[in-house]
Order: C-alpha cells, then structure tokens, then sequence
C-alpha cells in the first residue's frame, strides 16, 4: 500500500497537519482525521454536494477532491461558517424558515450558499437554484432553502449598506 | 426577486376548526429544538460516530440478477492481515417462515434475513452473500475481492407482467399464489391475489352512458434519501450489544436484530442517530444484523457505510406497476362501475404494497360498484420497501388519469367530477370503515377557490388536476415528560425525528404546561431509557406519539394542581392551572399562585420529582386527503416538460407547526414530480442496474422546479387532542397524475407510461 | 482507492516523463478520475497533478487568440470577461458541464482527454477550431482538438503524452458561437446530445464560415462538414435552418442507451443545431 504523505493546510482559518494516503478524499480526511464530520458523503461521486466544502474560495465537491492536493490550501467547511457561537446568517435564516428536514444535506447547502452570496449578493431566484442545483435536498421541495437564502442575501445587503 | 418569491408562503384555511383559539403554542412557527445543531454540522448521523478500535465492515454482493450459490470460499480472504471476521449465510440462523409486525407492514423473517444475507440463491443484482470486518476499508475491499463465489447464473424476471407469465424463471419453489379459490398446483411468481368489491360491477358498466379505459405503468423509484444507511455495532463479550444507526425506529432495528440473530431483545441496545432522510426506506434493516454478526465474530466494533451504489442496487425502491382501469359512469358525471387491476413488483420476496394501493385506489370516490383486484409479484430485483404511503401513488396515476380522461370525454371540470363523486363524512369508503371528519370536498374547494386554477395558459402549456388519499395511522407509542427543578420541561419519545417531529412534540408538551416552547426540550432516547414506540411511519408521529406526550404532559398538570393544593392547603378541586400558573379559585382565601418553577421547587416537599410516563396504542388516526394542481409547458421539439407552478392542498386536520406541515406537503411533491417525469430504476439484459447512482438516477434538482404553494385545509380530528391527522405522505400521492395530467393538456395526447421522459413525449408528439 | 501515489510534479517535463509510469494519469480538476478511480474502472497507479506546472492554471490572450492552461477550473472561465465576450459557446459550453462544485474543478483538458462523446466542452471547441498544445517524452506538439478522441474513454495520446494548453483561436469581427445541449433535467446530467455552431458573416450578412460539431451522437464529437455547408451563403432564413437540421440528423450515429434512443438523439440534434446557429447569427450580428 501506499505510504501516507504528511499534508499541512488551513482549515476553517486554522492551520492542520494530518497524514492521508495518496487516494484519500478530501472528505475522508476531514471526517477520519480531523473529525470534521458536517460534511456528508451522499454520493462519493459529485452528484449530491452533501460534502460541498470552499477550496482556495472555490466551491468545491470534496469527495472529488485527494486530500494530498489541499496541501497549502484553504479550505471551509460547515464548522467554520458561525462566527464562534454567534450563527451565520445563512444559518438563522435556514431556521427560521424551517428549510432543513432530515438536516443531511443542510451543511452542504449552506457552504454553496454562502460560496453564492460572496460571489453574488444579490442573486435572482433562478441564479439561487441554479447555483444549488448540484446539491440534492430530497425532503424540502426546495422551496423552503431558496426562499432562507434569498432572504439571507437580502439581510446581508442590509448590513452591507 | 421574481415575482414568484412575492406570493404569499402559506395559507391556512380553517375549514371545520375545534375550539382553539385558546392555543399559545400549538399552530406557531418556532425555531426547532434540533435546528442549531444540524445548521452547523454538529448533529451525527448514521455514519458520523467513531469508537476505539472500530473496524470497517463492507458487504460482497452478488453480480447476477439469478443465481444458485454453489460455493463460497473465504479462506484467502481471511489469510489477509488485517482481516478479521468474515460472516455468510452460514452465520446466521436458518429462519422458519414467520410474519412478523415491527416495520412498515408485517414482514416474513426468513424473507428478511434471506434479504440480509442471500442463502443457496442470489435473487438481485446486488444481494449481500458475504461481509468481512478489517482494519482498513481498503483491505476490508481486498479482502471482498479475495472472497470467492461459485455461481450457477439462472434466468432472470424483471417485467411484472413477465414474471406474472406462465414459463416465467420462478424466483422460490415454494411460494404458491395466496387468495386464490383453490391451492393452485405449481409455484409462481405471484404471491398473493388480493381482491376489494362492491355492488354488481357488470350491471354498473350496463348502466354506464361513458365507459373510459387506461392501462397505465409505473417503473420501480427508490426513496432517494441523501444519507446512505450506516451503522456501527459492537456485540460485547457478556452477549450484550450496542447498535447506533440511522433508522425509522430504533426499536424495529432492536425488533429485527433480534430475530434474524436469535438474540434476547433486552440484550441490544439501538441508539437512533440523526437520519439523513427515510421516506419509508429506512424501516427495516439491511446492515446492522451483519455489523452485530461480524463484531460477535472479532469482539471489536463494526462500522458499516452504505456506497450510493448499495442503495440503490440493495435497498427499498417501490414497485414497478401495471395498472388497467375501466371507469363507467352517467352523463353527469356520476361514476356507476369501476374496474381496477393492479400489478406490483414486490422485488425478491413478496410483500409489494399493492394491498394499500388496492384500498386507496378509488378512496376519494363513492362509486356503487367496483371491483379492485391486485397481485403482488415476486420479481429479480431488490426487495421493494415501503416509500411515502406505499403503493397509493401507483393506484392513484392511474385511476386519475382515467378521471381526467372521464373529464374531459364529458365536457366537465374536473373539480366538479370530482366533487360529484366526492365521499364524504358518512360515505362507506371503499376500503370499509365509514368516514367521519374528513375534510376532502373542503380542500377541492380550496383549489376552486385558488387564483392558480383561473390563472391563464400560454402556448405549450398544460394544467392538470389530481387527487389523492391516506390513511395515515396511529398505533403504539410511549413518552416521557419529566420536569427539572426550575420548572423546565424535558419530553423523551422513542420515535427518530425525520423531518421536525422533536419540535412538534416539545410544542404540544409546552401547550398543556403553559410553558414558553423554549423551556420544553425533546430528545429522542435509545431502546433502553424509553418504552416501546412503533417506527416513524404511516405518518404516524405527531398524532400517536404526539397523542402520548400529551397525554403525559396532562397527567402532569393533574399531579401539579395536586401539589399546588397541597402547598395552598386547598382541596385539589380548588385549584385551576392556567398557562403554567396553578391558581386558588376561590380568591377569598388570599392564597398566593403557584408558577410551574415555583411547584418545581418545592417538588421534594409534594411527593418528589415530578414527571409522568404514557404508553399507549393510539386509535383514530384521520384520513388525509389531497388536492393538487400542476402547471407544465412542454417543448414539443425536444420533449422537456417545465413544471411551471404548482398549488397543493391539504386536509391536515390541525397544523401543529405550519411550516414543517407545508415543508412536507412541498417535499411528497418534489418526489412526485421526480416520480412523474424522470426517476426510474434501469436495467441491462442480464438484470444489471445501470443507473445506479445519482447521476442518471436523476431526482429533482433545485432549478427543476418552481416553488411550491402548500395549502394546509384544517377540518381537525377530534380523537387527537389538537385535532392533528398525519401529513406525510399524503402529498405524494397526486403529482404522478397531477403532472401526467397536466402533460395531456399541453400536448393533447394522454401519456400513459412514467416517467414521462422527453423521448416518449417527443415520439407522442411526433405520432400526431 | 488508496492503492495509488501521489505526485505533483512543477513542471512539464517532470510530469511527462512521470506519465511514463504504467497505469500514471494525469490529474488536472479530478471531477472524472476520483470518479472512475473510487468505481474501480481504472487500475491503480500514479496520479500527477498537472496544477502546480507553471501556467496550468489561468488564461492569457496572445496573437488576438486565447491560451488556457490544461488545468483551468471552468469557473475562471466565465469570470473572464474577453474570453466569454469573445467566445460565448465554447464558455457557455464548460459551464455546463456539471453543477457549480464541478466548476470549481473541472476543467476543459480534462473533459477532452476524458473522451467522452458526450462531453459538453468539445463540440463547442471542436467547432471553435481550437488546438491544443501536448507535452509528451518527444517534445511538445500542437494538435487540432478534434484529434484527441478516438473513441469512448481512448485518445491519440502517447505514452507520456498530455495536454498542458488549449489555444483558441483569433476572433474575425461578425463571427459568434453557441452550444446547446439536451438534459432531461435543467442541470447535472450528461448530455444527451450537444450540438455546437461557429460561423462569421460577411459585410452583406450572408455567412461565410461556419462550422457545427455534435456531441453524443456517434463515438467521438463529430465536426459536421455537410451542416456547415448547409449555412454557408445563407443568411440563416428558414431553408437553411432545414438543410441544417436533415445534414445534422445524417451525420449522427449514435446508440441507444440509458440515457437516450437512437430516434431521440437524431432528432434532436437536428433541433439543438438549428437553435444553437440561430443564437450564434444573433451573437455574430451583435459583435463588430
């Protein structure tokens, strides 16, 4: 078998070092050695973005991602988008529009929402669920999670201004 | 923002309300209990817990559709270092055949734990016939690869009406058709005949003025849950074991370890994880009997992780249908005969839901004569489980269509025709109970009454209307609610929460103790810290357990006054509790009230900690009924439907929280809509799954569909202390049919075989 | 999927002679490799990451053409203001390839040297006329990108061999591409067919240079001589369109699988080829 290489990245704004195989995902990494669990294997494949995760400020699939290639590399994931205890808006705004069922692909929504917001403030509807559509929700029909992130954009603009 | 985000979110219409207008909780939209944790990552699903020295656990499966096992030879396997148990057939206790109830619906456990791990015969492409336990996943695959099977391939059936046909491979030599007049005298396919009737059909269709008729199909879709099932199980050295995994009930997984082990049920404790999404998949067990097999065998813990590829080669899809109706009715619309054959894929063992798509097939409609005959067909593919009311959106595509069809031929809108046929509170329903406090007609005309269903169409565009029906059921359930010191509340039930049930519970607990929701916090316990509750299905939940919690919160108020008169030196019938104040009714006597906090304080001085536990088999689920309208434009040259705008309604009896009642009404749409115009399971010649992933599964992405307008109709169910009638599935039961619909408006062609994909339209199209 | 190793070489020759290896792949976004690799559809070995070659990644404008290293996630492509002025198909065509995680990754090398008849990026290249620039153990070679594939999951490539640039070429003014494929959904499938147009007009409005490539319909992107003549002289009027359409229609061969019919596919690239050159006439009408 392989040996395992010694990676060293920032995560979440955090320096890490960890070892990982040379065919080890990104999110088998995260999971297994940094016990960063809030990102999802739904797929394994980059159809469901239950493991969607900001690389370097771009969104990105992270089971389609080695974890030998985050060497030096920034990357986000849903343990870094509350500022400490205080959440997101993104995420209050999830709650209280109740756009999360079973919760599964909820972080992996909200990592690609918060890669549309910083991309596009003020997006229409349609760019919303174009931008959302590589990640699968299977309980919520979508309405709910496009109506929390719009409103999200629209209190982001707010504090913007 | 489009205009579409402008509209109103929701509306309620209070058809036939209790009397609630006392209500402080209950009907609110608060914050879930659970939310915080599952919006930052926090909360651990199936696969996300890790235990010292856990081991990798993987599954081989077989890659013939058909096959007898000769052999299976494990040795090289387990000379791999690293490797540490391997489990067979041989592993597992050779079941007699017993029904069994713990899931869905009552399962035969040999069945079960021949779906578990394939004994003698493979009956699936993807049949578990070995799995191995190593240190590593990687050597946990090599050794899969070092596992050596010997297979006798034998001819495969896929097509229900195949494997229906004389001459068809038979998939058990030892299943005879039941419900036949006589024991017939050769094995089949299928496994059951079921048949429902009334009246004289021959004489209603001799009456009729209008005959209309469909055959109609359906092809096998999978729940589609983003969470792959995932468990870890360590089985201790005393026989004591511990199971954590995401199911639809924790105490059907202990249920059902149990039995395919032969284990006490007291000597396995199952800790519900967060479930990633069930929608009825997830109500049996696939993986935690092999995980507990393997870990007896090397005494460390198993983790076992679904691939996407599993999931859908392995577990539940719903059937694939054939479904033939025959509609007569009079010029005015009054259906006079109904004749109804259902064919249901049940997989590789009986057990289709054909039973239920027989009973809710003609539920909206009271017609005097019709007959209802359905088979329920063992074919080569994994064996179907239920999904979101199992077997009724199938009967549904189907007599809606011809409903539609009927429609149209009489020149009638199709709310009218409907509402002409409608059952209502005292209609025999077709399935034989009598209903009472339905709100069906309430919600057709909730749709009437909808600017949608006026709303104009441009070219290519259609409109479609459907209805449909659940049962919905009650059944068993305990609940706990305990109140701590400072007069906070905890609620414990034993039900996974899928989709919001936690914040349902702590609401109805937090109406009946006058507490702010805040102060009311529900958890969800394992096996052994709370009593015995039936899975989270049927839409069960918030009714039957809600119906226990309630009930324990009551007892609670009953037990405060009790305190409060102790403490006031009144006769208990001295004291009211109102909005979580025990107070002196009679005001002479000066006596001071008695907050929930202050009681909670003194508890020591009144009997103790306080706190009340109900167990209960709850009866009088209501039925729920469903209404809904679709709008599609189709491209007539590329076939590409565009689901436009589509309104639901829905009989919900009382929206504990709207919005979670609205998220499930938008979620059973979203699957209906996958269901109507592209899910399907795809096989290759030799019986191979050819899309098995989300790539050319293809459910229903975010830019696929508009938003969806819920539209909650609550005619309260006065057997639930708030009046609630389960939610869930109702709403997958029209947009098979609401889409097909819909689809015929645009084109003007009736399409007749889901899902409706642009290469069937676009021939449709083409044959003019 | 570990039984692999793992270099990122920093430049060119490194990687070429790294490619040597047996059973090495070049690694540029990985959207198809981790895919094929975790399905265990290719045989283990060495993965080289093609990222940290000096100019991999990034565009440059040279000789009035563009020059866009093997390794350039789609995203960069469409935030690249003159390249999608310029060239709207071929941008419009990478970004459909897969959902906005993929566009953070994938890139157009890739999705060539995948080989895939139904890859979204190449029709529209293939139409473009765009070549690519190959490092191999021999030296570096130019090669048209139609040459790449020579059939499902096969390319004309040595051992050794990889793409380190795409090249597209100068823009004349009055010319403008578009590519449109067909999905069942809105997003996230593999094309069922792609049909791309290039074509440039003269000062009258009658198209002088036209070229149309189809994806899916046979076993390589097929550049479709017979649909580009159909448009060539024409202004686009209704006959034309026709002509297209059955020239279209006559070149494709494809098969019938899980994800179309061959009936389908004919037609409809028959369809996608007339819409795509309607949209590339009004793209080459609007840029002078």
């Amino acid at each position: 078998m392989s040996k395992r290489q010694h990676i060293s990245a920032v995560v979440n704004g955090d320096p890490v070092e960890f070892l990982s195989a040379p065919g080890t995902t990104l999110l088998d990494a995260l999971r297994d050695e940094l016990g960063l669990t809030g990102s999802k294997e739904g797929c394994g494949s980059g159809d469901c973005g239950a493991c969607s995760v900001i690389l370097d400020g771009r969104l990105v699939c992270s089971c389609l991602v080695l974890a030998v290639e985050a060497e030096g590399r920034r990357v986000e994931t849903i343990e870094g988008l509350a500022d400490g205890g205080t959440l997101h808006p993104l995420q209050q705004k999830f709650l209280e529009h109740a756009a999360l069922q079973c919760g599964f692909c909820t972080p992996g929504i909200l990592v690609a929402a918060k890669a549309l917001l910083d991309a596009n403030p003020d997006p229409t509807e349609s760019e919303a669920r174009y931008w959302l559509a590589g990640n699968l929700c299977r309980c919520t029909g979508y309405d709910k999670i496009i109506r929390a992130v719009m409103d999200a954009a629209a209190e982001l603009r707010q504090v913007r201004v | 923002m489009s205009d579409v985000l402008e509209r109103p979110e929701s509306a309620i219409r209070v058809a036939a309300p209790l009397d609630d207008g006392h209500l402080k909780v209950v009907g609110t939209r608060p914050i879930r209990p659970d939310g915080a944790e599952k919006v930052t990552g926090k909360a651990l699903y199936g696969a996300d817990l890790a235990m010292p020295g856990m081991l990798v656990g993987k599954i081989k499966r077989s890659p013939h559709a058909h096959a007898r096992i000769v052999s299976i030879d494990t040795r090289k396997a387990r000379a791999l270092a690293g490797v540490k148990a391997i489990v067979t057939a041989a592993d597992f206790p050779d079941l007699a055949s017993e029904e069994y109830e713990a899931g869905e619906s009552a399962s035969n456990l040999r069945d079960l734990s021949l779906n578990v791990m394939a004994r003698h015969k493979a009956l699936y492409d993807g049949h578990a016939v070995a799995a191995v336990a190593a240190t590593s996943s990687d050597i946990a695959d090599e050794a899969l690869a070092l596992i050596v099977v010997e297979y006798e391939a034998l001819p495969h059936v896929i097509d229900v009406e195949a494997a229906m046909a004389d001459g068809a491979p038979v998939l058990h030599a030892h299943l005879f058709t039941e419900g036949l007049a006589a024991r017939p005298d050769k094995p089949s396919n299928i496994a059951k005949r079921n048949e429902l009737t009334r009246g004289d059909l021959a004489a209603g269709f001799a009456g009729a003025e209008v005959i209309i008729e469909g055959r109609y199909t359906t092809a096998a879709v999978h729940q589609g849950y983003i969470e792959p099932h995932a468990c870890v199980a360590n089985f201790g050295a005393d026989g004591q074991c511990q199971v954590w995994s995401s199911s639809q009930g924790q105490f059907m997984i202990r249920t059902y370890c149990a039995k395919v082990l032969d284990l006490e049920a007291s000597d396995i404790r199952v800790t519900p994880a967060e479930i990633g999404g069930g929608f009825g998949g997830k109500t049996t067990v696939y993986l935690e009997p092999v995980a507990l097999a393997l870990s007896r065998q090397c005494g460390a813990p198993v983790k076992m992780v679904m691939t996407r590829d599993e999931v859908f080669r392995a577990t539940g899809p719903t059937s694939g249908a054939v479904i033939e109706v025959k509609l007569g009715a009079m010029a005015d619309g009054t259906i006079v005969a109904a004749d109804v054959v259902l064919k249901y894929q049940a997989g590789a063992f009986p057990g289709s839901p054909v039973g239920a798509g027989s009973m809710t097939a003609l539920a909206c409609y009271d017609v005097p004569n019709f007959s209802i005959v359905g088979y329920d067909v063992v074919t080569n593919t994994p064996k179907v489980a239920a999904y979101r009311a199992p077997g009724a959106p199938i009967s549904a595509f189907g007599v809606e269509s011809a409903v539609d069809d009927l429609a149209l031929k009489l020149g009638m809108d199709p709310i009218a025709l409907r509402e002409k046929n409608a059952v209502r509170d005292g209609t025999k329903a077709s399935y034989g109970p009598t209903f009472r406090n339905i709100g069906y007609v309430e919600t057709l005309q909730a749709i009437r009454e909808h600017p949608h269903y006026s709303a104009p169409l441009g070219p290519n565009q259609g409109r479609g209307l459907a209805v449909g029906f659940w049962f919905n059921v009650g059944g068993e359930s305990t609940a706990a609610v305990n109140i701590g010191e400072d007069g906070s509340a905890v609620v414990i039930s034993g039900n996974p929460d899928i989709g919001g049930s936690r914040a349902s519970m702590a609401m109805m607990a937090a109406e009946v103790l006058g507490l702010p929701v805040e102060k009311v916090r529900p958890i969800v316990a394992d096996t052994a810290s709370i009593g015995f509750s039936m899975l989270t299905g049927g839409s069960r939940t918030t009714f039957a357990t809600g119906m226990a919690v309630t009930q324990a919160a009551q007892k609670i108020v009953e037990d405060l006054k009790r305190r409060a008169a102790l403490l006031m030196d009144v006769s208990v019938d001295q004291v009211d509790y109102v909005n979580g104040v025990a107070v002196c009714l009679d005001a002479s006597k000066g006596k001071a009230d008695l907050t929930i906090a202050e009681l909670a304080a003194k508890a020591a001085q009144t009997g103790g900690p306080i706190g009340a536990q109900v167990s209960l088999n709850a009866q009088g689920a209501g039925p729920g009924f469903g209404v809904h309208l679709c709008d599609v434009e189709v491209d007539p040259e590329t076939g590409h439907v565009t689901v436009l705008r589509y309104t639901a309604a829905q009989d919900v009896g009382k929206a504990i929280h709207p919005a979670y009642v609205e998220g499930q009404i938008q979620g059973g749409v979203a699957q209906g809509v996958g269901w109507a115009l592209n899910e399907e399971y795809v096989f290759d010649r030799t019986g191979h799954m050819e899309n098995a992933g989300f790539l050319d599964y293809r459910v229903p992405v975010a830019s696929d569909l508009p938003m969806i307008d819920a539209i909650m109709v609550e005619v309260a169910n006065p057997r639930h202390p708030f009046g609630a009638k389960g939610v869930g599935e109702v709403p997958i039961v029209p947009p098979l049919a609401a889409v097909a619909n819909a689809v015929r408006g645009a084109i003007g062609k009736r399409m007749t075989d889901l899902p409706l994909s642009p290469p069937k339209i676009r021939a449709a199209v083409d044959a003019g | 999927m570990s039984q692999v190793d793992f270099i990122a070489p920093d430049s060119a020759e490194k990687a070429s002679q790294a490619l040597l290896a047996t059973g090495a792949r070049p690694l540029s976004g990985g959207t198809d490799l981790l895919v094929q690799l975790r399905a265990g559809r290719l045989p283990p070995g060495m993965i080289v990451d093609l990222k940290r070659i000096p100019g991999a990644i990034g565009i440059r404008q040279e000789g009035g053409g563009f020059i866009i290293g093997a390794a350039t996630p789609g995203v960069a492509l469409s935030e690249h203001r003159v390249l999608s002025l310029a060239w709207p198909g071929v941008v419009e065509a990478v970004n459909l390839i897969g959902s906005t995680q993929i566009q953070g990754r994938a890139s157009m090398a890739g999705n060539l040297c995948n080989a895939s008849p139904a890859a979204d990026s190449v029709p529209a290249l293939v139409a473009a006329r765009a070549t690519c620039l190959i490092v191999g153990a021999g030296g570096r070679r130019m090669a048209p990108v139609e040459s790449i594939a020579v059939g499902p999951g096969r390319t004309s490539l040595a051992l050794g061999e990889f793409v380190l640039e795409i090249h597209l070429p100068a823009r004349p003014a009055r010319s403008g591409d578009a590519y449109l494929r067909f999905i069942p959904r809105t997003e996230m499938d593999i094309a069922v067919v792609g049909a791309a147009v290039n074509l440039t007009l003269d000062d009258a409005g009658v198209v002088s240079d036209a070229y149309v490539a189809l994806g899916a319909v046979a076993p390589t992107v097929l550049l479709v001589p017979e649909a580009a003549a159909a448009l060539i002289g024409s202004r686009l009027d209704e006959a034309a369109l026709d002509r297209l359409d059955a020239a279209a229609r006559a070149a494709c061969h494809p098969i019938s699988d899980k994800r179309g019919t061959i009936e389908f596919r004919t037609k409809i690239a028959g369809v996608l080829a007339r819409r795509a050159a309607v949209i590339a006439h009004g793209r080459a009408e609007n840029r002078t």
